[in-house]
């Protein structure tokens, strides 16, 4: 399988610099001097595993051969500029979205006819330079076909077997919305608290005990997300507050492991635009088009929508 | 000040910006003897050496007599308390002595207040206040607005209507305008809704008063807050003494650049007073069976935003 990286942030560099190593691999970057680095020194895996890949990078879209599956790992914010650059290339390729929320499939459709593969994925690390990323949580991508385009689960699971075949977590599964769903309930809450209280994901998310205790809103927000799943009808595949209960305790038992920033609080710490239209923004959206009464997603979904409203005043003036 | 025995003594409790706005003006009064019950010695020592000095949209110095210990402050038969509210209990505490035979108001912010006052001194007057100013430096303090100041008597432990009556003159004629009424509580509760909806909501985003009614999404946001804080009211049988949605536009006109206390205190990482503001208006719901979510949510959120500055994210990881 010839496999095409398109954005080679954290998550794009990680599957680059697995999948590298066990077929073809091109790299799309934003910047000439990226694609330069990785075609001089290979892509260089720190962290849980130690390797460096091989890979062909290039920043510019015509210059890609044609490929099997297109990876599109950039942030949801730069998805359809980012297909913009795609369409017309590897008419016969399959895409997978890997962005955090819903909606991506839509915003790649509407620049090509690819089969699209949804996926999620779990895991992180941190990006040290252009040709090297620390492989941090080892955690699993979810993927399924996209019902919309039909994709052939064959082709799914064939892109899971290569990225476990290449060291990393992946698990095929015939309806990924149940997933995608719970995992978008989760940043919805998780992400949107951390984003405005500026704290990381710690052990005070899942505090339940006193009435003041933060875990008590992200659970409301989480119940909201639930209330949209089921007037939906998505069942959901993990519970989204044991999730959360989850991720704090491996956070509080496995020191440092966890050392790692919710990716919308990272984005407020830099006064980045964040994902929050494809997550709390996609599930009030989708709340108010069921009928589900979604007060407090939206409460969280303003305020941040003003957070990112406040930097831009700052670079006015 | 000269120990005149016709003379009233007012003792100030906790004296910031507020505190120091009232202590000022009740000591330009020859019939009154101010005290001022603080912990901040520079602060202090200041106001004895020199008078407790006011400059900005006023300027003048008066008399104030200062201590760090409570137990150096005569009986008094007034008290205004100004503390941030999470410093009442432990300043209030300290004070009792001095108000044994005496009645004590709360100009402080939010709801709540004299209910923690009324744990220590058998005498209450609830009190809502507009002035504000900040310490310029030890000894002086900017007034920055002026306004109204109304107190009535707190209806768990009432102070007499004469002894409202008698702070609410001597605030009046030292220049700080005081309106005594049987119930307070209406202009309490239009100021700590106002209080509500806003304030944390530019704790939260960074943006000011202005900003955050232009902007549809929290201009909304404000409005749910608004609603379930007047529901609250309502159940508590409590008339409202203006619409609080009409406050928020009106100051969105008045005080677009301004900066709410509470992101003054997120920008220093200095504890607010949601306890007060949202977490009063949850409290009172609970007590009333009104449900508020809207304002438990955002004070989880300024809760967990405090807890954020107080702790470096490595530790509280590891």
């Amino acid at each position: 399988m010839r496999v095409c990286v398109i954005g080679a942030g954290t998550i794009g560099s990680l599957i680059a610099g697995h999948v590298g190593r066990t077929c073809d691999v091109q790299v799309l970057t934003r910047r000439q001097e990226h694609a330069d680095a990785l075609n001089a020194a290979g892509q260089q895996i720190s962290g849980k595993h130690e390797h460096v890949a091989p890979v062909r990078a290039t920043a510019d879209a015509a210059e890609l051969d044609e490929f099997d599956v297109g990876v599109i790992a950039v942030k949801a914010n730069d998805l359809d500029v980012t297909a913009a650059r795609l369409a017309g290339l590897s008419p016969n390729a399959a895409m997978m979205t890997i962005q955090n929320g819903i909606g991506a499939e839509e915003v790649v459709h509407r620049h090509g006819d690819w089969p699209i593969i949804s996926a999620v994925t779990f895991m992180s690390g941190i990006r040290h330079s252009d040709s090297h990323v620390q492989y941090e949580l080892d955690t699993a991508t979810w993927m399924g076909p996209w019902a919309q385009t039909g994709t052939d689960y064959a082709l799914v699971e064939e892109m899971a077997n290569l990225m476990i075949a290449s060291g990393l977590e992946a698990e095929p599964m015939p309806d990924l919305l149940p997933a995608q769903w719970s995992k978008l309930i989760f940043n919805s809450a998780v992400n949107g608290v951390a984003a405005l209280t500026g704290l990381p994901h710690v052990e005070l998310f899942a505090h339940e005990d006193e009435p003041a205790d933060l875990g008590h809103v992200v659970h409301a927000l989480i119940d909201e997300g639930k209330a949209v799943a089921a007037a939906a009808g998505i069942e959901l595949h993990d519970d989204p507050w044991e999730m959360n209960c989850l991720a704090v305790a491996r956070g509080e038992t496995n020191k440092g492991d966890y050392a790692h920033l919710p990716s919308m609080l990272e984005d407020v710490l830099a006064q980045r635009p964040t994902e929050i239209e494809f997550i709390g923004g996609a599930l009030v959206r989708e709340g108010e088009r069921l009928g589900v009464p979604t007060p407090l997603q939206a409460a969280v979904y303003r305020l941040i929508k003003a957070k990112e409203a406040s930097w831009k005043v700052a670079v006015h003036r | 000040m000269e120990g005149g025995g016709a003379q009233m003594k007012v003792c100030v409790i906790g004296c910031g910006a507020v505190g120091s706005l009232f202590a000022a003006h009740l000591g330009k009064l020859d019939d009154v003897e101010v005290w001022a019950y603080d912990v901040v010695d520079a602060h202090v020592d200041a106001i004895n050496e020199n008078g407790l000095r006011i400059v900005g949209r006023e300027e003048f110095t008066a008399p104030v007599n200062a201590r760090t210990d409570p137990a150096d402050i005569p009986a008094c038969e007034l008290g205004i308390v100004a503390t941030k509210a999470m410093f009442t209990e432990a300043a209030i505490r300290a004070a009792a002595p001095i108000f044994a035979e005496g009645a004590v108001c709360s100009v402080q912010n939010g709801v709540g207040n004299e209910e923690v006052i009324a744990e220590y001194v058998p005498q209450v007057i609830r009190g809502t206040t507009f002035p504000a100013g900040h310490v310029v430096e030890p000894g002086v303090v900017g007034m920055d607005t002026g306004g109204d100041t109304t107190i009535g008597p707190f209806e768990d432990k009432p102070a007499p209507m004469e002894a409202v009556e008698k702070l609410a003159d001597a605030c009046t004629r030292g220049g700080m305008n005081t309106i005594a009424l049987d119930d307070a509580r209406g202009a309490q509760w239009t100021k700590v809704i106002f209080n509500a909806a806003s304030n944390p909501l530019g704790a939260l985003t960074g943006l000011t008063h202005g900003r955050l009614c232009e902007l549809a999404t929290t201009r909304e946001l404000i409005s749910a807050l608004v609603a379930e804080g007047v529901a609250v009211a309502t159940a508590l049988g409590i008339k409202l003494d203006g619409d609080p949605d009409a406050l928020i536009d009106h100051a969105a006109k008045v005080a677009y650049d301004h900066k709410a206390s509470m992101l003054q205190d997120a920008l220093a990482h200095r504890p607010t007073e949601i306890e007060t503001l949202n977490g009063g208006i949850v409290r009172f719901g609970q007590d009333t069976g009104v449900p508020t979510p809207l304002n438990e949510a955002i004070a989880a959120l300024i809760r967990g935003m405090e807890h954020a500055w107080t702790s470096q994210p490595q530790e509280v990881v590891g």
